[in-house]
């Protein structure tokens, strides 16, 4: 148990969402486990894993900009934060605000909800199988509020209502943001001849969009058409640690095995129909790419609040399409509007979600262009900013 | 009250005479519905035998039937199970809940038995007691079609009138309370049908917070592979985990002999698709459909069912597995235990089940008619008689469905320590074991699992009180059907009281199984699964248990379930969950 504690620290670490020693990891069966027995957070945490009688618990100091970002929307929603991207929709609906750090407000909220904010700023998530559930809650509450932040700032600056308490923090969070990256990694060249190379390929590109930081975590998933197969990375699986978790799925739908394929499975199978010549894709969640597509200066539209449904304005951002679509295959799934917004382009934004990218024969191509729009979109946003005076 | 109509009406067979019960809002409080209000009405008679008149069976809806929560169209039944002797239930979908729902009752419970066999016709006005003589003996088709109009029929088979120990209740034609032989309770009351039909309108507190609550579930749902997803339930109902099973070599074969099948591939559920071209039919207020029937009508079978009338018997014709499972369907037949228990009897006989032979069986079976009458009395008392126990593969007396526990752990410890007997659905650890929801586990380790399986048995205990069928949770959460019960009763609920609910339901179940004298003894595997290993997969091994581990997963269990070390109930236990100590 201490060893698979320890490495969900650390994975908080490597994804810059916590620094050394300020992630506490709680684990039980009919013991207690602690990655870090001498934190500070720890008695409070270890009698709100007991109260919830949860498998496991995350306390986490986050690491800046994130730390500057839930400071300050902390003082602007102190009593619950409602970012509008698609995890936080889908998942965690929201994110409950506790008034104080005990167990007792821990507990409370967690036994309503999946993540709570605590002052310091902290973040706290339990989980009913293991640590990982935690690692996933914080995660996405950290990725939430980045866009979150960031959309608000822009929208605050066009209508002119940024405070300098919210100048001051978008400065400090910007000063924190690691530089884009120009350089694209040599990934394998294809055509792939069998499934084993092209799965060696999705391992190796998985990593590569692991480390450029152009996923929330290691959320995100990939695929590759091979014959009458799509290669396709598991639900929930690591984008950086593949090895096991890809799953063979005939287009014929001869086989069910791939229940436990990508809940895009979808999607992916409907972009291959949409764009014969497309071979491989990659999806991630790109920060400045989901904040982009969530900007809109349409004052009084009609669909706000439900633009990742309905939007209808043809928009791009970062040189590619933006389209509604919720995440699956409802009525209003993006497996409807993804595929022919990628029939005749090599990325698209599904709306507050993240970006699919494709390729004709390897992943270089789809890796160049989820980081070349991701790029641009950041030009854009901070283009933006600086033209609306920011 | 909103959500509850606040009546359960008792039916006694014996005097055909009928009242009416009022718990308090603090019994609706402990026990908010289903299976843990059944529990709660059966503990202080569960010391009774199975088959005593004032035994009750207990039909039991709960706050969101009725309403449009999605996949609360649920109805659980509770007896003591005349095949294990403990404590059995079974939750059913079709119309029953919602009908009973309308017609005004929480639930029904039926006392005494009647020496006629009797049909139950129940409305807003109570139950009047029908002849139903000419219905003795009849298959269920027969009764579906003698009783139309109705908003909702539940009947036995064939099966349960000649005392077979596993007979089911089957609900308009392609629902079933199969498990635990509570079919054979109903009849043994001289009840041969229950029809149903009710006008009145649910009471919700807050329908626009119902409709935000059911807004995010649907989304969840849809985002789900195993739910909504291109492979998933809706398109191929839950059959579609054979593939799964089938890849993880934990397909259970040749009565558990082995655990891949050579044929499985042809076997499938788009095997069948392809063939028999399936249409869902859904249960009320059910978005996802997996119960799927053909053009003309016929049931397809489900997972358990589908694997195990192709792997466990070595079947390799899927349209046999059809025939199979719809005639279960017409005799009242459990078709998970009648699969058990032919594949036990194959084993020991080493006589193979050809397609006519299969069937004849099933059928001799329900008619108790030549190996069916031993058949009839369930894989273990089967096996023991013909003095090979240990080819019998059930526990608790429960026959095992179509997961082999050499290939998960949390399942092999589900299985142990489920109250009714060998299921998968009481912990649902197939979720995190094979389809990584909410997220993957390691699924040949029992590290953590102890109070992962708690956990999930507090959650799916809570799921059949509301209820809300298992596989919703493959996507949604306790958090998520919180905001459900909280708008359809008013009453402020959290995730959190929902599963303390849940764990008041199971300790209960706990108590009655201790009452009954069932210790850690029972709470254990077939000894082939920690001697004999399963099939190699494509890249790893599937090695027997490790008893020593597993006994050691079991004690934890134990003491985070808050029960002694051998596996018996705390007095402080359960009074901390507000339990009675003695059934009295």
């Amino acid at each position: 148990m201490d060893r698979i504690l320890k490495s969900f620290a650390a994975r908080l670490a490597a994804a810059g969402l916590a620094g050394p020693g300020d992630a506490l990891f709680l684990g039980q069966d009919d013991a207690v486990a602690c990655n870090e027995p001498g934190h500070p957070d720890r008695d409070v945490a270890e009698a709100a894993l007991r109260a919830l009688q949860a498998s496991a618990l995350v306390c986490v100091r986050p690491a800046e900009p994130y730390r500057t970002i839930l400071d300050f929307l902390l003082t602007r929603h102190p009593e619950i934060i409602t970012p509008g991207d698609c995890e936080t929709r889908l998942f965690l609906h929201d994110l409950p605000v506790a008034r104080d750090f005990s167990a007792e407000a821990m507990t409370g909220a967690l036994r309503r909800r999946k993540g709570v904010i605590l002052p310091g700023p902290r973040l706290a998530a339990p989980g009913s199988v293991g640590p990982e559930q935690a690692f996933v809650t914080v995660s996405s509450m950290c990725f939430a509020a980045f866009v979150l932040f960031f959309e608000e700032y822009l929208d605050d600056l066009r209508h002119g209502r940024t405070t300098p308490e919210q100048r001051e923090a978008f400065a400090r969070a910007v000063s924190h943001l690691p530089g884009a990256r120009a350089d694209r990694p040599a990934l394998a060249r294809g055509p792939f001849q069998d499934a084993a190379q092209a799965r060696r390929a999705m391992l190796e590109a998985g990593r590569a969009t692991v480390a450029f930081g152009l996923v929330d975590s290691y959320f995100g998933n990939i695929s590759c058409k091979l014959g009458g197969v799509v290669h396709i990375s598991q639900t929930g699986s690591s984008l950086d640690e593949l090895a096991g978790c890809i799953d063979a799925c005939p287009l014929d739908g001869s086989s069910c095995a791939g229940l436990t394929a990508s809940s895009e499975l979808a999607a992916h199978a409907g972009i291959y129909a949409a764009d014969p010549t497309a071979a491989c894709i990659l999806h991630g969640h790109p920060r400045f790419a989901v904040i982009l597509s969530l900007d809109c200066d349409l004052p009084d539209c009609p669909n706000r609040g439900r633009c990742h449904l309905d939007c209808p304005r043809p928009r791009r951002a970062g040189g590619a399409p933006v389209v509604p679509g919720e995440v699956g295959t409802g009525p209003r799934g993006l497996c409807h509007t993804l595929p022919p917004a990628l029939a005749s382009e090599r990325a698209a934004i599904v709306l507050g979600h993240g970006l699919f990218a494709t390729g004709r024969t390897d992943f270089n191509e789809a890796f160049a262009h989820l980081a070349d729009t991701e790029n641009a979109c950041r030009e854009e946003y901070f283009r933006r900013v600086r033209d609306l005076g920011g | 009250m909103h959500g509850w109509t606040g009546s359960i009406l008792i039916a006694d067979l014996t005097t055909r005479t009928q009242g009416v019960l009022h718990p308090s809002e603090e019994t609706f409080r402990l026990f908010p519905g289903g299976r843990s209000l059944a529990g709660h009405l059966l503990r202080p008679r569960v010391g009774l035998p199975w088959n005593h008149p004032d035994m009750p069976v207990i039909f039991m809806t709960g706050s969101l039937t009725g309403t449009a929560a999605p996949c609360s169209g649920r109805c659980h039944v509770a007896s003591r199970s005349p095949l294990t002797g403990a404590p059995g239930d079974a939750s059913t979908g079709g119309n029953l809940g919602p009908a009973l729902k309308a017609a005004g009752w929480d639930g029904l419970m039926l006392t005494g038995a009647s020496d006629a066999l009797l049909g139950l016709e129940i409305t807003s006005d109570g139950v009047r007691f029908v002849e139903a003589g000419a219905l003795r003996g009849a298959d269920t088709e027969a009764v579906f079609t003698a009783l139309p109009g109705w908003d909702s029929v539940a009947c036995v088979g064939p099966a349960a009138e000649n005392g077979v120990l596993s007979a089911s209740i089957v609900v308009d034609r392609l629902h079933a309370a199969e498990r635990c032989g509570l079919g054979l309770c109903l009849a043994t009351k001289g009840c041969k049908f229950l029809a149903v039909s009710g006008e009145r309108p649910m009471s919700v507190a807050d329908p626009g917070g119902l409709a935000a609550a059911n807004h995010d579930i649907l989304r969840l749902f849809n985002a789900s592979p195993a739910l909504r997803g291109p492979l998933g339930f809706h398109r191929f109902g839950t059959a579609a985990l054979c593939d799964l099973t089938a890849a993880r070599s934990m397909m259970p074969t040749d009565n558990f002999r082995h655990t891949r099948f050579e044929q499985a591939g042809g076997c499938n559920a788009p095997a069948l698709a392809a063939r028999l071209l399936p249409a869902s039919a859904p249960c009320p207020s059910c978005p996802v459909g997996c119960v799927q029937r053909t053009g003309d009508g016929r049931l397809l079978p489900g997972f358990d069912a589908l694997s195990h009338f192709t792997a466990l018997i070595r079947n390799p014709d899927p349209v046999l597995a059809v025939e199979a499972v719809n005639l279960c369907a017409r005799l009242g037949l459990d078709p998970v235990s009648a699969a058990v228990s032919l594949a036990s009897f194959a084993e020991i006989t080493g006589r193979a089940l050809g397609p006519e032979r299969l069937l004849g069986l099933l059928e001799d079976t329900a008619l108790g008619r030549g190996d069916g009458r031993l058949l009839g009395r369930g894989a273990r008392r089967l096996a023991e008689e013909l003095g090979k126990p240990d080819a019998a593969m059930t526990i608790k007396g429960l026959e095992i469905p179509a997961c082999d526990p050499r290939g998960a752990y949390g399942l092999a410890l589900a299985y142990a320590v489920s109250t009714r007997g060998a299921c998968h659905q009481r912990a649902l650890p197939l979720a995190h074991e094979l389809l990584r929801k909410p997220v993957a586990t390691d699924r040949f380790s029992f590290l953590g699992k102890a109070r992962i399986i708690k956990l999930a048995e507090d959650q799916m205990a809570a799921a059949d009180s509301l209820p809300a069928c298992a596989p919703a949770f493959l996507a949604a959460g306790l958090e998520e059907y919180a905001r459900a019960f909280t708008a359809v009763t008013g009453l402020s609920v959290a995730a959190g009281d929902l599963a303390l609910a849940g764990e008041r339901c199971v300790y209960q179940e706990r108590l009655m199984l201790a009452e009954l004298g069932f210790t850690a003894q029972d709470d254990d595997l077939p000894e082939r699964f920690f001697r004999e290993p399963g099939d190699q997969g494509e890249d790893f091994e599937v090695p027997p248990l490790d008893r020593e581990e597993f006994l050691a997963a079991r004690a934890r269990y134990y003491r985070v379930r808050g029960l002694d070390d051998n596996g018996l109930p705390r007095r402080d236990t359960a009074e901390a969950l507000g339990l009675a100590w003695t059934a009295s």
